[in-house]
């Protein structure tokens, strides 16, 4: 398989990035804005995310209605996501069909109306879709944990907002704030499918070229202070089963270190599944399985980071085995975690997580919605030569980087433990 | 365009039934380096007696806890060496299984599906792993809503009909399972006869088959008793309305829903396109614009076909306040009754259709999406033809057939309208 990819700024500074595939007649075409819920400050936290529905609620070009039963006429599936770097829209389509998203994807970046009653119905769509994350016990969890660890960064809350928030953001704060980071020099286009690279440029270049470069949008920059001491919270609620997250703090996805990492996560919780739109293997040989699922401490466990743009966390989170308490699920992680500090790992592992991470890129490849996800996910906290060069990468990791840098992050001072508590209530008819 | 892939058919997809009952189906992909085997056979939950419910899944999941020649922790260190996945899965009619290789790892991932197949020997103290592992899934079963409301729907929809249990069962049946229990199911339920394997990706299909002979093909089991047939379903005589409370929840999932048609049933066609129209199409057809767009009530808020080898449901599905219950329900209602009565226009039926055609090449892009499509058509004998006869059948359904069927599923008198939340 060969294929052709080119990167180039257009004049008014959106990023393009094209990849042909002639795998199957289909085209994923991403837009990407450097925002997200890093970019929020308290009282308008959710404000991202919030956009994000307005952007399908129409321009005078291409109203609500219209989108949506374009986009699906023509065979075509469009989402869009809200992360804490950045926003991304997407729309696969049939390849003879993308001009459609193309068209409507230059328009709402500069024309989408913010109606006042569509602000209104939204808002409640997304306390509902708050709701609905609040029944679940791990989102509980989450949200706390991730709000101690970060007092300062703006990684602090999710990405839904608070509840207050979504109660009170007003329909200038999302006009504003799209205004503010929808602009081409904030943004990365990026195609992946069944097209002529240079036609593809050229109708980008006829589509957007045009649309004037607006300010270069600051980020917030309130750098997150050394933690000084394990943090440990307890959340209650409804349900008869224990869960505790385990959070490490872990170096950004540009870090030379996040490699080694990726490595020492394979084989402590089995390794972790980049891609978007396709699934990932199990853990059943990983350490952590071995030492906390097979010897019943929990009856499962689940390890990964993200890829973020400032030092973000390493996650582990446990549902605790009903015959068992938190603290000895806990305990027995932590011997794990000391083991993989003080005794070297193999080489075998090693070349065990490699081999894990090639079959992973190679599902994910299968599927041209994936490969324009990357082309543009990879832009967004590093570049695309990263995921290119990922495996070789890997490769490099020598048996004393993954030790060095065990002992160097997951380190007890430095981590928050959260512990979900049921309470045990029972259902009745 | 260049280099296109045509939609699979006859000319391209190779199916052969070994001497044992197998039926091989492959298809080639070699613009992937992975492979994709997935199937299934006759050993669903359709077997289970009552107070041994679980008892088919408990078996397909225990397969990989060991066999005569691995333990549970080789088998699954054989597969993630080679960052492979093999898992089994249980539904009423059939168990399953779905796993996938880098190409170069076929004939392992078939050796152990081999192994897991027919030499499991269920470890007494893996059974005990796994019964702690299921009897936790039904715990937080019991605190999730959307589950909660879905069993309650199917408990009086198929109210006497197997389709009224779940089939990962309840707490007090996990619980009476034994080690024996496993043996004897296996020993009974799984053999060739029955079972299909499709088999897709960096392989050419008479490589594949070639090697599922060499796995399977001398599989034999005198024991494998016959799949028994369904009982009639007593029609609904009335709507009958349940809320199942689960207190501490801050949203309610709510099923408003009948009776549909079986996957082979002539109407399936017209009720999928029907469905489209009320809860799918754009962002989840009327029922979302109504629900979601127009009245901001819930995230999400749909309607789905469930159509399989026996009697279906047609549900309307929303997650909402739980103060917004009862409006959300009289919107449903209000929408259900506009169906029956107006049918759907012109516009929407010719939109959905170009959706319904438009989407099978998207569909069809990756090595799971074929499988899938495979197995469909050879358990409903759809035909190998069936994706280049596609754009007909679509294209034949009219605004009459619409309204026509969903007359004949829909009675607003007669629904099922079930709820989970505080």
């Amino acid at each position: 398989m060969t294929h052709t990819l080119i990167q180039t700024t257009l004049s008014n500074g959106l990023k393009v990035l094209l990849k042909e595939v002639h795998t199957a007649p289909i085209i994923s075409s991403w837009l990407w804005y450097r925002v997200g819920s890093r970019d929020e400050i308290q009282g308008r936290t959710g404000v991202s995310h919030w956009v994000e529905h307005m952007q399908f609620k129409g321009t005078d070009q291409f109203p609500a209605n219209i989108l949506d039963k374009a986009i699906s006429r023509e065979g075509g599936t469009w989402n869009a996501f809200t992360y804490m770097d950045w926003t991304a829209y997407f729309e696969t389509m049939p390849a003879d069909k993308i001009d459609l998203a193309l068209r409507l994807e230059a328009d709402r970046m500069q024309n989408s109306r913010f109606l006042p009653e569509e602000v209104a119905s939204e808002r409640t769509v997304i306390i509902s879709e708050r709701e609905g994350s609040e029944n679940e016990p791990l989102f509980l969890l989450g949200e706390a944990v991730q709000q101690t660890a970060f007092r300062i960064h703006p990684y602090h809350h999710e990405v839904i907002g608070d509840m207050a928030d979504l109660r009170t953001i007003t329909r200038d704060d999302l006009y504003n704030h799209y205004r503010t980071f929808y602009v081409p020099n904030n943004a990365v286009m990026a195609v992946a499918g069944d097209f002529d690279t240079q036609s593809m440029l050229g109708r980008i270049r006829e589509l957007f070229e045009r649309i004037p470069a607006g300010r270069e949008p600051a980020r917030l920059a309130r750098p997150e202070p050394a933690q000084q001491g394990e943090v440990r919270l307890a959340v209650e609620g409804p349900g008869s089963t224990s869960y505790v997250q385990v959070c490490y703090r872990f170096p950004p996805a540009s870090h030379p270190d996040f490699f080694p990492l990726a490595v020492l996560d394979s084989l402590l919780a089995g390794p972790s599944n980049l891609n978007m739109f396709s699934g990932g293997i199990s853990n059943k040989t990983s350490r952590l399985y071995r030492a906390l699922v097979d010897k019943e401490y929990v009856v499962s466990v689940h390890g990964g980071a993200q890829a973020t743009i400032e030092p973000f966390m390493y996650t582990i989170t446990m549902t605790i085995h009903p015959r068992r308490k938190p603290e000895e699920a806990l305990a027995a992680l932590d011997r794990e975690i000391q083991r993989v500090k003080e005794e070297k790992v193999t080489k075998e592992e090693i070349t065990r997580a490699i081999k894990q991470a090639r079959a992973l890129f190679a599902y994910g490849s299968e599927n041209i919605t994936n490969q324009g996800f990357w082309l543009g996910y990879a832009e967004m906290f590093a570049d695309y030569n990263w995921f290119e060069t990922y495996l070789e990468k890997l490769s490099a990791v020598t048996v004393k980087d993954v030790q060095r840098v065990a002992n160097e992050y997951f380190k007890l001072q430095s981590r928050v433990v959260g512990t979900y508590i049921p309470l045990d209530r029972k259902g009745s008819s | 365009m260049k280099n296109v892939n045509s939609l699979p058919g006859p000319d391209d997809i190779y199916r052969e039934v070994l001497p044992n009952g197998i039926t091989v189906l492959s298809r080639s992909n070699f613009n992937s380096p992975s492979v994709v085997v997935t199937g299934f056979f006759e050993a669903g939950a359709l077997f289970d007696p009552d107070e041994k419910l679980g008892l088919a899944e408990y078996t397909s999941l225990a397969l990989m806890r060991g066999t005569r020649s691995r333990t549970f922790d080789e088998i699954y260190n054989a597969l993630e060496s080679v960052g492979a996945g093999l898992g089994f899965n249980t539904g009423v009619h059939k168990s399953g299984f779905h796993g996938r290789s880098l190409a170069e790892d076929l004939h392992l991932l078939l050796e152990l599906l081999c192994e897991a197949l027919t030499t499991p020997v269920f470890p007494k103290t893996e059974m005990e792993k796994l019964r702690a592992q299921l009897l936790t899934g039904l715990a937080i079963r019991a605190e999730d809503t959307s589950d909660m409301a879905s069993m309650v729907f199917d408990n009086i929809l198929f109210k006497g009909h197997p389709y009224s249990r779940p089939e990962d069962g309840f707490p007090e049946t996990i619980r009476e399972i034994k080690r024996g229990d496993l043996v004897k199911f296996h020993r009974e339920h799984y053999g060739p006869r029955g079972m299909v394997i499709a088999i897709v990706g960096g392989v050419k299909p008479e490589d594949a088959v070639k090697q599922v002979k060499r796995a399977l093909g001398g599989w034999q089991n005198k024991h494998q008793k016959n799949t028994p047939a369904l009982p009639s379903l007593k029609p609904l005589k009335r709507t009958i309305n349940k809320h199942h409370r689960i207190v501490g929840k801050s949203q309610s999932d709510l099923i408003i829903g009948t009776n549909g048609p079986m996957r082979r049933d002539p109407e399936f066609m017209s009720a999928s396109i029907g469905n489209n129209i009320l809860g799918q199409f754009g962002m989840m057809g009327r029922i979302g614009d109504v629900v979601r767009e127009k009245s901001g009530l819930a995230y999400y808020a749909y309607s789905s076909l469930s159509a399989g080898l026996g009697p279906g449901s047609w549900e309307v599905s929303a997650g909402v306040n739980p103060q917004n219950v009862k409006k959300a329900s009289e919107l449903i209602l209000d929408e259900l009754k506009r169906f029956i009565q107006e049918g759907v226009t012109a516009d929407e039926l010719a939109d959905t259709k170009a959706n319904f055609i438009g989407r099978v090449p998207l569909s069809l892009e990756s090595n799971g999406g074929v499988a899938n499509a495979l197995l469909n058509i050879e358990r409903h004998q759809l035909g190998l033809d069936y994706y280049h006869r596609y754009q007909g059948l679509v294209e034949e359904v009219t605004a009459d057939n619409v309204l026509t069927t969903a007359r004949k599923f829909i009675d607003l008198d007669k629904l099922v309208i079930a709820s989970a939340g505080p």
